[in-house]
C-alpha cells in the first residue's frame, strides 16, 4: 500500500506541473455539474466565449493571447480552493471564482498571493472598500445594494413601506444570508416588518416556508436563491397563488430557466446588473468570430440568456482592466500585480461600453484606490409571461448609500481588526 | 525474502507485546515515517499540500475517529459532520477570544469541547442499537448545524455566517491565515495526525480498546465478563468525538482558512467519513490511513488526468470522476468485503509464507 500512496502522490504533482504560460492566463472556477449547474454553464459559456472571440478577432488583448483554463469546482469550497491551488502558478491574473463561499476563501489567500479576485455582484460586500482589500474588487455592484435596489423599487411604485412586512428567502448560506444585515437596517429605516426564511442547500425542500409564507402572507417577498431553489420556490409561489408582482429576486434568481411557462410567472421582476436581450454589436462579432467557427464554449445553447450575458460582461471587464494596466505599464505580457493597478483605475463610461459594442450593458462606474466598489447601480427587470422573455424597466439607479455606506464601513474595519490588517493609504 | 523471521527470538516480554511484533513491519513503519518526515518536505509547495496532503491527513484523522467508535466499539455514527463542526466552532471563538494562544493547545482544547458534545449524543447509545443509534447521531448532525446557522454567537455575528480563521503560530511559526508556508501547515498536520494515531493504536491495544471490542462482539457477552457498557460506549464516544473534533478544527483552519456550516459540513461529509472507514477497514488504524487516501486523492488523482493529462471538458471529466470513483468502490468491495486493510492483511501473510507456501 505503501508504494501504491507514493505513486498516487507522485502522479498527481507530475499531472499537475503544467509549463507557464507566456499568454494571459483567466482561470474560470466554473461549475457545470451538480445542483447549480444550470447557473454555472451559461457563466462559464459567456465568460470563455468573450476571450475566444477577442483571439479571433484581434489576436487576444494587446497582441497576448488569452487563454481561459477552466477548473470544475461543483459550487463546493473545498474544490474551490483546490482548483485556486492548481491554477494560481500558471501565471492566473486574476479570479471570479461565482461563488460567495469561494470568494471569503479566496480573499485572504488571494492578497497573500498578490492575485486580484472580482467578484461582480457577489462574494464579500464589504470588500468594496479598497482600503482594506487591496486585492478584492466586487463592482458593478453588490448583495447590499441589490436589496436596497428592490426596497427602493418597491417604495418608488407602491408608496411607503410603512407598517408592511417583507420576507426574504435565502439560499442557506454565505451567499444568501449576506442581505440580511441590510435589510434589518432598511426595516428599522422604513418602518417595515421584516421575516427570515432559510432555504438549506441545494433547495429543493421548501414545504415548510411556503406553508408559513401562505399563513403569514407578506406583502412583499424577496429571494436569494441559486440554481435548482429558484425553480422548486417559483413553482410553490405559483402554487399558492402568491402575487407575483409582489415577488422579487435577486440577479440570481432571474434567469428563463427561473420562469414557468404560461403566465404563471407573469409580473415576477429580479434585480439585475448586466442587461438581457441580446440586440447588441457584440452579438455579431460571437456570431461571426465563434459560433459560426464553431468555437463556442460547452454546447452553445446558452449563448443569450441572461447568465450568459453576465458571463460575457464579466469577460469585458476583465478584458478593459487588461488593456488599461497595458497601457498603464507599457508591456502588453502584465503580471497579476499589474492587473490589479488596470482593475483599481478601470474607467466604465460609455466609450468602454461601446468599444466593446455592448452600449448599455451595465452601468457606467469608475474604481479607485479607495473603492473598489464602483456606483454599485442596478437594474430591475419584469418577467412578460406573453412575450415569454424579460424585459427592463426603469433604469440603472443607485441604492440608498445612506444605509449601506456604514456597514460596509463596519464590516470592513471588523475584517481589518480580525485579521490584524492597517487601512493603506490611498 | 521480505519476511524473513527466523532467528528473530522475543527476549523480553516488552519486545513480545510491542507494536509491530515483526522486524519487517517495523522497518516499514520507520520508512514511511521517514519519508513523510524528511523527505516529502523537501518536495512541498502550496499546491501538494493544500490539495494533497493536508486534506489526506486531515480526513485521516476524522476516519481514525469514526473508526474507533463504528470499526471498534460498534457504534455506528451518521454525526461525523456535525462534530467536525463542533471542533471547527470551537477553534473558531478559542482562537478569536484567545489572542495570544498557541495552536497546539488551540485543536487539543477543541477537542475536548468536541469529546464533551459526543459524550452528550452518546448517552441514547445505552438504550439503543445499531441503525436506531444510526438515527439518533443523523439528528445530532442536523441539530449541530442548525444551531451552528442559527445563533450569531457562533460566527461572531459575521454577516454572512462565515468563519474565518485569523493568523496564528506555534513558537513564532505561522500555522494559520494566508501567510502560513506549505511546509509548516503540512508538518503540523502530520505530527498531529501521526501523534493521534499513535494514541489510537495504543488505546484499542490496551484495556479500554479491549472493553470496546467486547462491546462490539456481543454486548450481553461483555456485560457478563465484567465490562461496564456505560463506561465502554461513552468513554468511545468521547475518544471518537475528540478525534473528530481535532480533524474538524484542522479543516477549518489550517486547511481550508473559512468554512460555512452547511457547506462544509454537510451530511455527505458525515457519509463520506463513514466510507472512508468502510472501503479501508472497519477496525483498523491503518485502514483509516487508506480510506482517506482513496477517498480524497483518487477525485484528484483523476482529475489531474483527465483534464490536465487529457485535456478533456471540466464536466465531462467530473462526471466521469463520479463514476469511476462509484465503480472502484463497488469493485473494491465485493473483491474484499472486509476493506482494504484485510487485502493488506491477506498480502503479508501470503508474502510471510512466499515464496514457499507449504
Amino acid at each position: 500500500m505503501k508504494f501504491k500512496q507514493i505513486a498516487t502522490v507522485a502522479l498527481t504533482t507530475l499531472a499537475v506541473s503544467a509549463p507557464v504560460a507566456a499568454d494571459l492566463m483567466f482561470p474560470s472556477l466554473s461549475y457545470r455539474t451538480g445542483p447549480y449547474a444550470s447557473g454555472g454553464i451559461p457563466f462559464a459559456d459567456g465568460y470563455a466565449d468573450f476571450f475566444t472571440m477577442l483571439n479571433e478577432r484581434d489576436g487576444g488583448i494587446g497582441g497576448e493571447k488569452a487563454v481561459v483554463e477552466e477548473c470544475e469546482t461543483g459550487f463546493s469550497t473545498p474544490k474551490g480552493v483546490e482548483c485556486y491551488e492548481a491554477t494560481k502558478n500558471n501565471g492566473a491574473l486574476v479570479y471570479q471564482p461565482l461563488s460567495t463561499g469561494i470568494t471569503y476563501q479566496l480573499i485572504p489567500k488571494a492578497s497573500a498571493d498578490g492575485i486580484p479576485v472580482l467578484s461582480s455582484g457577489y462574494g464579500r460586500t464589504a470588500s468594496a472598500d479598497g482600503t482594506i482589500f487591496p486585492w478584492v474588487f466586487n463592482f458593478p455592484t453588490n448583495y447590499w445594494a441589490g436589496a436596497s435596489r428592490i426596497i427602493n423599487h418597491i417604495i418608488d411604485n407602491d408608496g411607503a413601506l410603512e407598517g408592511k412586512s417583507v420576507a426574504l428567502l435565502y439560499h442557506n448560506s454565505g451567499y444568501g444570508k449576506e442581505p440580511i444585515r441590510t435589510l434589518e437596517a432598511l426595516a428599522e429605516k422604513h418602518g417595515f416588518n421584516f421575516t427570515k426564511l432559510a432555504v438549506d442547500h441545494p433547495g429543493q425542500e421548501q414545504k415548510s416556508q411556503w406553508l408559513q409564507i401562505r399563513r403569514e402572507r407578506p406583502d412583499y417577498l424577496l429571494m436569494w436563491g441559486w440554481g435548482v431553489m429558484n425553480q422548486v420556490a417559483m413553482q410553490e409561489a405559483a402554487n399558492i397563488r402568491y402575487p407575483m408582482e409582489n415577488f422579487y429576486g435577486i440577479w440570481w434568481s432571474g434567469t428563463e430557466l427561473d420562469v414557468l411557462p404560461g403566465m404563471a410567472s407573469h409580473g415576477y421582476k429580479a434585480a439585475n446588473f448586466s442587461v438581457v436581450g441580446s440586440d447588441f454589436p457584440i452579438y455579431d462579432e460571437l456570431q461571426k468570430h465563434v459560433i459560426d467557427k464553431g468555437l463556442a464554449a460547452g454546447d452553445g445553447s446558452s449563448v443569450g440568456s441572461v447568465i450568459y450575458n453576465r458571463g460575457l460582461y464579466a469577460g469585458m471587464v476583465v478584458a478593459e482592466a487588461v488593456r488599461t494596466a497595458q497601457a498603464m505599464h507599457g508591456v502588453s505580457n502584465i503580471t497579476p500585480a499589474m492587473m490589479r493597478d488596470g482593475l483599481e483605475a478601470l474607467n466604465m463610461n460609455a466609450d468602454a461600453y461601446a468599444r466593446n459594442g455592448m452600449s448599455g450593458f451595465g452601468p457606467d462606474f469608475q474604481i479607485t484606490c479607495e473603492d473598489h466598489g464602483g456606483t454599485q447601480m442596478a437594474i430591475i427587470q419584469e418577467w412578460d409571461g406573453k412575450s415569454q422573455e424579460w424585459k427592463m424597466i426603469g433604469d440603472f439607479e443607485a441604492p440608498d448609500m445612506d444605509v449601506i455606506g456604514p456597514l460596509i464601513q463596519a464590516d470592513s474595519e471588523a475584517y481589518a481588526k480580525e485579521n490584524d490588517i492597517t487601512r493603506r493609504d490611498c | 525474502m521480505f519476511y524473513r523471521e527466523s532467528g528473530d527470538f522475543k527476549k523480553t516480554y516488552q519486545e513480545d507485546g510491542q507494536t509491530f511484533p515483526i522486524r519487517f513491519d517495523r522497518w516499514r513503519y520507520w520508512v514511511i515515517l521517514a519519508i513523510a518526515f524528511l523527505v516529502f518536505p523537501f518536495f512541498m509547495n502550496d499546491y501538494f499540500a493544500n490539495a494533497v496532503m493536508i486534506p489526506f491527513l486531515v480526513w485521516a484523522i476524522a476516519a481514525l475517529g469514526l473508526n474507533i467508535l463504528t470499526g471498534y466499539c460498534g457504534q455506528l455514527s451518521l454525526g461525523t459532520g456535525g462534530f467536525m463542526a463542533v471542533g471547527a466552532y470551537a477553534t473558531y471563538k478559542i482562537m478569536t477570544a484567545f489572542p495570544g494562544m498557541d495552536m497546539f493547545s488551540v485543536i487539543i482544547l477543541s477537542g475536548f469541547v468536541t469529546a464533551g458534545v459526543g459524550v452528550l449524543f452518546g448517552l441514547p447509545s445505552l438504550r439503543i442499537k445499531g441503525f436506531y443509534l444510526a438515527v439518533a447521531t443523523l439528528a445530532a448532525q442536523f441539530f449541530l448545524i442548525w444551531l451552528f446557522n442559527k445563533v450569531p454567537w457562533f460566527y461572531n455575528n459575521s454577516a454572512s455566517g462565515q468563519i474565518n480563521a485569523p493568523e496564528r503560530d506555534i513558537f513564532g511559526i505561522v500555522i494559520t491565515g494566508p501567510h502560513a508556508t506549505p511546509l509548516a501547515t503540512y508538518l503540523f498536520c502530520l505530527i498531529v495526525a501521526v501523534a493521534l494515531a499513535w494514541v489510537a493504536r495504543n488505546l484499542t491495544r490496551g484495556r479500554l480498546g479491549r472493553s470496546w471490542m467486547a462491546i462490539r462482539d456481543m454486548d450481553i457477552a461483555a456485560e457478563i465478563i465484567g465490562v461496564n457498557p456505560l463506561k465502554a460506549k461513552l468513554s468511545a464516544f468521547a475518544v471518537s468525538s475528540f478525534f473528530v473534533g481535532v480533524a474538524g478544527s484542522l479543516l477549518f483552519s489550517v486547511y481550508l482558512g473559512a468554512a460555512e456550516v452547511t457547506d462544509t459540513f454537510g451530511i455527505n461529509v458525515s457519509f463520506m467519513v463513514l466510507f472512508m472507514i468502510i472501503i479501508g477497514g472497519l477496525g483498523s488504524i491503518f485502514g483509516s490511513f487508506v480510506g482517506a487516501a482513496f477517498m480524497v486523492l483518487m477525485p484528484v488523482l483523476l482529475k489531474n488526468i483527465l483534464v490536465g493529462g487529457l485535456g478533456w471538458p471540466t464536466d465531462l471529466a467530473a462526471h466521469l470522476e463520479y463514476i469511476i470513483v462509484g465503480g472502484l468502490i463497488i469493485i473494491f468491495l465485493i473483491v474484499e468485503p472486509h476493506g482494504l486493510a484485510q487485502m493488506a492483511r491477506v498480502l503479508k501473510e501470503k508474502l510471510r509464507l512466499w515464496p514457499f507456501p507449504h
